[in-house]
Parts: structure tokens; C-alpha cells; sequence
């Protein structure tokens, strides 16, 4: 061997941190080089925004406030519904780990293996950021205008961050827990679909009926949408903003350890 | 003595519910050696490589390596060990460098380092060319050729080597097997699985036959050939007549095979002194041969003695 070998010597918790940058690293190219997946990120949000802004804005604006616009209306929501249905690729990317074999790989590593499931999460941040700035660009060729100050703007990205980590952990387990990527798809079918159509994401919640409403107008998907939508059109943003914040924080608190003791489990079998 | 041991696996045990996959396995691997695991499919050898590389807890027994407990010092464990496991474990979308690299840096050799060993191994294993595609468009025996590489880049002084040809085409593993060669030549101590006789008799220090979770036979290659038997010279004759000539000058020696070949077969032990003795006594007594082959017992004769069945790999061949 030519090569001299030189190892770093440091603490844990620094070479923790070290091993979710490369594995950060790892999910991001991964971004890049699954072309289907690229095309997602860029187009699927472009055409969920002028879909629904074509399809339901007419029937819908009646039941909107005066000088409300319905793509200005639905923006919170398809940015919301976007990130919510994006996370799937955290869960997917964590069943390929599991299903082939370079889990086995990472395992037989002196690495923090806690960082493959951190390395997909983030990547999932970035992956997110991108289709949110296209929706928003789509969003101002097609009429899009708000009056959110860069403050406001501030607060919604930071919102929007803090949903995508929520919700990207919570696929974290999905990915763990399914045995294929059929599985993965079904079940976030089932759990996020839901969860992002009775809410306030496309409708306003009024003219649903009273059990309905109720789900709606409570669950976490409608605070985020809520908060973020009073910022976009400049309206008080009333206890949605700190309920948002707190749902968020409430899921990573749950989702975060349990993945991680999910993935340990599952993965040394 | 002690010094020298690598690998020591005592009383290893383990279970999936009721089925005892392991039922009390013994070895120990010498530094600088390679033992091969032998067995067929389900003899437990991938559940002791699982074991040895620290990814699979075991239910009793003791397992160390470098002398750290493979269960409470996982990671010094981990340090030391490079594992190519059976389903090439290589990153798809990234390519070769970038494999190794990313490797190579959670095994946490610097920066500078991961890129020049990176380089280096890539040279070894003829993947110039393919360095910065991404290795889902590698072809079988490439991506096995990263997968070991993989293992290596922190030039560790253990390798694990589960099945590292199944799958491989007859070109692929023979270069396989060369590279193998060269690391046993720097030293590396590796313990390898493998259903194929041919190559633990062609890479192999030692060799333990593994079936049904236990140890049935231990030993080199030629003391596990020795159990089943010595050579033997199998002589077939033109006639009846020229076969009971030969029969007469042979003795009790020669015996018949099958009448209808006009063949007999003797037992050697030094096959070219008494291939000639016999020859020799033949040609005294003007009986011709017709045909004549030295019959060398392989590790399938021993195989087949051992556990009653023929191995699943060469059913495959057949």
C-alpha cells in the first residue's frame, strides 16, 4: 500500500456531526442523480398550483372573503400540501437503506448510524426549499401577490422548516417500519392524504359538516396552513402561529427517538 | 500462541424463535491467515459473518476480535474489520469514488486520505474507467470488485468475505480470486464463506465445513481430502481375457469396477512410484492397457461423506 493513512481523533459528539454531513451529503447527490425524482420536486408542485387554482378557484372564491383572491387563498395550502406529501421520500429512501443491503454497510462502520436517517431528513429540507421557491415563482407569474413583509416571509420559512423536520422524522418511521417501497407509498397514502384534505389547505373549513370541522380546524396540518396563510395575507395570525410552532416541536419530540430506536431495532436483525 | 489468534468464536449460539440456527460453533482465525466457512445455503455462515461484524446480536457464546468483545466493544470492533457482504453494498446513485470516498471518511480517515486512497484502489481494481459513473450502471463483477474495495479503504487488518464470487461469471471470479491473493499476500487475515469447494480449496489456510449450524469437520484442505480416502489408479483393459491377465499379475490389489469396462481400481499412496511399480509389472507381462487416470479424491468426496448430500453449488455446475 502507497498510501499513508491518516485517521481523525475526535470526540463523539463532534464525529456525530461529521458523519450527518457526509451522509447529508450522500442524500442531496441523491437528489440530483434520481432523475424521476428531480422531476417531481420541480414539476409536480407547479402543476398541483395551477390545477387547483384553474379548476377550483371559480366554485370556491364565492365562499372566500371580499378581495381575497383563491390563488392567493391557496397558496399556504399547496406550499403546506407539497412539503406534507414530499416527506414520502424520506420514508422511501430509508426503506431502499433498510431493504438493500448497504444498511449492513453502514452498520459494520465505526459511524453514528443514527445519521443515515439525519442525512435523508435534511437532504428532504433542501429538496423541500426548491419546490417551495418554484411554487412561489409559478405562484407570482399566475397572479400571486401578497403583501408579507420580508419579516413575515422570515417567519413563514421558518415555520415551513420546522414542518418539513416534523413531518419528514414522522416518514422516517414509515421507512423503517415498511416492509417495501409499495408499502411506503400506501401507507403515507393513508396517513397524509387525509390529513392534508380535511384541513383548511384548499377550502375553507365553514362549509364542512360539524365532526369534520372540528378534525379540520385541530389537527396540525390546518394550524401550519393557517399561520402561514395569515402571513401571506398580511391578517392576524391569532394562536395558529405558536400552535403550529408547538404541534411541530410535539411531533419531533415523539418521532425523533422513536425512529431512532425503530431504526436500531429494525436494522440489527 | 494466544499472540497470534485473530478471531476466537467459543460455544456460539443463535436462535430465530425456535430455529436454532447456530448450535455451538468453535474456531479460531491465526493472523495473517484465511479460514474458509464451507457449507450449503442455510448452514448459518452469513449468520456468523452477521455475528463477527458486530450487526446481529448472538444468544450465548463468546466472539472476540483483536481480543475486544464483539458485543461490548462494537466499535473498536468495527475499526479494525472490513465486511463484503453478499449483496454488493455499494451506494447506486453515486459513483465509485464517491463510494469509496464517503466510506473511506466514516471510517474516519481524513479527508486528504480518503482521496488518495480512494485513487489508489480504484487503480488495483481496474475501475479507472468507470470512477465517476454511478454504480448502478456497473456491470456484476465491477460492482463486487467496489464492494470489496469498499471494504478495504481503511486498509483494515480483518476482512470478512461473505460468498465474495456467487453470482459471478467464471471470468469475474477467477479475478476475484487473484485479488483476494494479493491481499493474503500483505498479510490481511480474512475469514471467508463460500459454497463452492473449488474455492476454499483454492484460497484456503483452513477450512471448517459447516451444516445444519454446527462444525462437522475441520482442517486444511488435504487432511479433509485425506478423511475420505487416498488416491486411486483406475486401469481399463481391451477384453475380458487381457483384464483377467492383469488381475493375475496385480493380485488382490486391483479391484474390479465395473466388469462390463473390463476396469479395475487400486489404492495408492505414493502416485508416481507405484503408478510406475504397476505399469511396470503390466508392461512385464505384455498386458496392454487401454486407458488409465488417477482418481484424486476432491473437498465434494468429502462433502458427500460428511453430511450424506451433495453441495447445492455443484448440483448448480452439474
Amino acid at each position: 500500500m502507497a498510501v499513508e493513512l491518516e485517521f481523525e481523533r475526535k470526540s463523539k459528539f463532534t464525529q456525530a456531526i461529521t458523519d450527518s454531513l457526509i451522509m447529508i451529503k450522500r442524500s442531496s447527490r441523491h437528489i440530483i442523480r434520481n432523475t424521476d425524482q428531480l422531476l417531481g420536486t420541480f414539476f409536480q408542485p407547479i402543476m398541483f398550483l395551477v390545477l387547483f387554482a384553474a379548476v377550483f378557484g371559480g366554485a370556491i372564491s364565492e365562499a372566500l372573503p371580499q378581495n381575497v383572491s383563491y390563488l392567493n387563498f391557496l397558496m399556504a395550502g399547496i406550499i403546506v400540501q407539497t412539503v406534507a406529501f414530499g416527506s414520502t421520500t424520506t420514508a422511501i429512501a430509508v426503506c431502499n437503506d433498510l431493504q438493500k443491503g448497504i444498511i449492513d454497510r453502514f452498520r459494520s462502520l465505526p459511524m453514528n448510524n443514527l445519521a443515515v436517517l439525519s442525512g435523508h431528513v435534511i437532504s428532504d429540507v433542501f429538496r423541500n426549499g426548491i419546490s417551495t421557491i418554484v411554487m412561489l415563482v409559478t405562484g407570482f407569474v399566475i397572479g400571486f401577490r401578497s403583501s408579507a413583509s420580508i419579516l413575515d416571509w422570515l417567519a413563514i420559512a421558518g415555520i415551513l422548516l420546522l414542518f418539513t423536520l416534523a413531518f419528514s422524522w414522522l416518514a422516517a418511521i414509515m421507512g423503517v417500519l415498511a416492509k417495501s417501497v409499495e408499502g411506503v407509498q400506501w401507507m403515507s397514502f393513508v396517513i397524509v392524504f387525509p390529513l392534508t384534505f380535511a384541513s383548511s389547505a384548499f377550502v375553507p373549513t365553514e362549509g364542512m359538516g360539524k365532526f369534520l370541522r372540528a378534525f379540520a380546524e385541530n389537527q396540525p396540518i390546518s394550524q401550519i396552513v393557517e399561520a402561514v396563510r395569515a402571513l401571506i395575507l398580511g391578517n392576524p395570525i391569532g394562536n395558529h402561529g405558536w400552535l403550529a410552532v408547538l404541534w411541530c416541536l410535539g411531533i419531533l419530540a415523539v418521532s425523533v427517538p422513536l425512529a431512532a430506536w425503530l431504526f436500531r431495532r429494525q436494522s440489527s436483525r | 500462541m494466544t499472540q497470534d489468534t485473530v478471531i476466537t468464536v467459543k460455544g456460539l449460539k443463535k436462535s430465530y424463535g425456535s430455529n436454532k440456527v447456530l448450535k455451538g460453533i468453535d474456531f479460531k482465525v491465526q493472523r495473517g491467515t484465511m479460514l474458509a466457512l464451507l457449507g450449503p445455503n442455510g448452514a448459518g455462515k452469513t449468520t456468523i459473518v452477521r455475528i463477527l461484524s458486530t450487526l446481529l446480536p448472538y444468544d450465548a457464546g463468546m466472539v472476540t476480535i483483536e481480543g475486544y468483545d464483539v458485543r461490548k466493544e462494537a466499535d473498536k470492533v468495527r475499526s479494525v474489520i472490513g465486511l463484503t457482504g453478499q449483496s454488493a453494498a455499494v451506494d447506486e446513485l453515486l459513483t465509485g469514488r464517491e463510494n469509496l470516498e464517503m466510506m473511506g471518511r466514516l471510517y474516519r480517515l481524513t479527508k486528504t486520505s480518503a482521496q488518495a486512497r480512494a485513487k489508489e484502489l480504484l487503480e488495483d481494481f481496474d475501475l479507472v474507467q468507470a470512477a465517476d459513473r454511478p454504480a448502478k450502471t456497473y456491470s456484476g463483477g465491477m460492482r463486487r470488485r467496489l464492494d470489496l474495495a469498499v471494504s478495504l479503504i481503511a486498509a483494515p487488518p480483518i476482512i470478512f468475505l461473505d460468498e465474495p464470487t456467487t453470482g459471478l461469471d467464471p471470468r469475474s471470479r477467477i479475478a476475484m480470486w487473484d485479488i483476494i491473493r494479493k491481499l493474503m499476500k500483505r498479510g490481511t487475515t480474512i475469514l471467508l464463506t463460500t459454497q463452492y469447494l473449488e474455492e476454499a480449496d483454492q484460497l484456503a489456510d483452513r477450512i471448517i465445513v459447516i451444516d445444519g449450524g454446527k462444525v462437522i469437520a475441520e482442517g486444511t484442505a488435504r487432511q479433509l481430502k485425506s478423511r475420505v480416502g487416498k488416491d486411486r489408479l483406475e486401469l481399463t483393459f481391451r477384453d475380458k481375457k487381457t483384464l483377467d491377465a492383469a488381475k493375475q499379475v496385480l493380485g488382490t490389489a486391483a479391484v474390479d469396477t465395473d466388469d462390463s469396462d473390463y476396469a479395475v481400481s487400486l489404492v495408492i499412496n505414493d502416485t508416481n512410484k507405484d503408478v510406475k511399480e504397476i505399469l511396470e509389472k503390466l508392461s512385464g507381462k505384455k498386458v496392454a492397457i487401454e486407458s488409465m487416470a488417477v482418481h484424486k479424491p476432491t473437498l465434494d468426496d468429502v462433502f458427500l461423506s460428511l453430511t450424506g448430500k451433495q453441495s447445492r453449488a455443484n448440483k448448480k455446475e452439474e
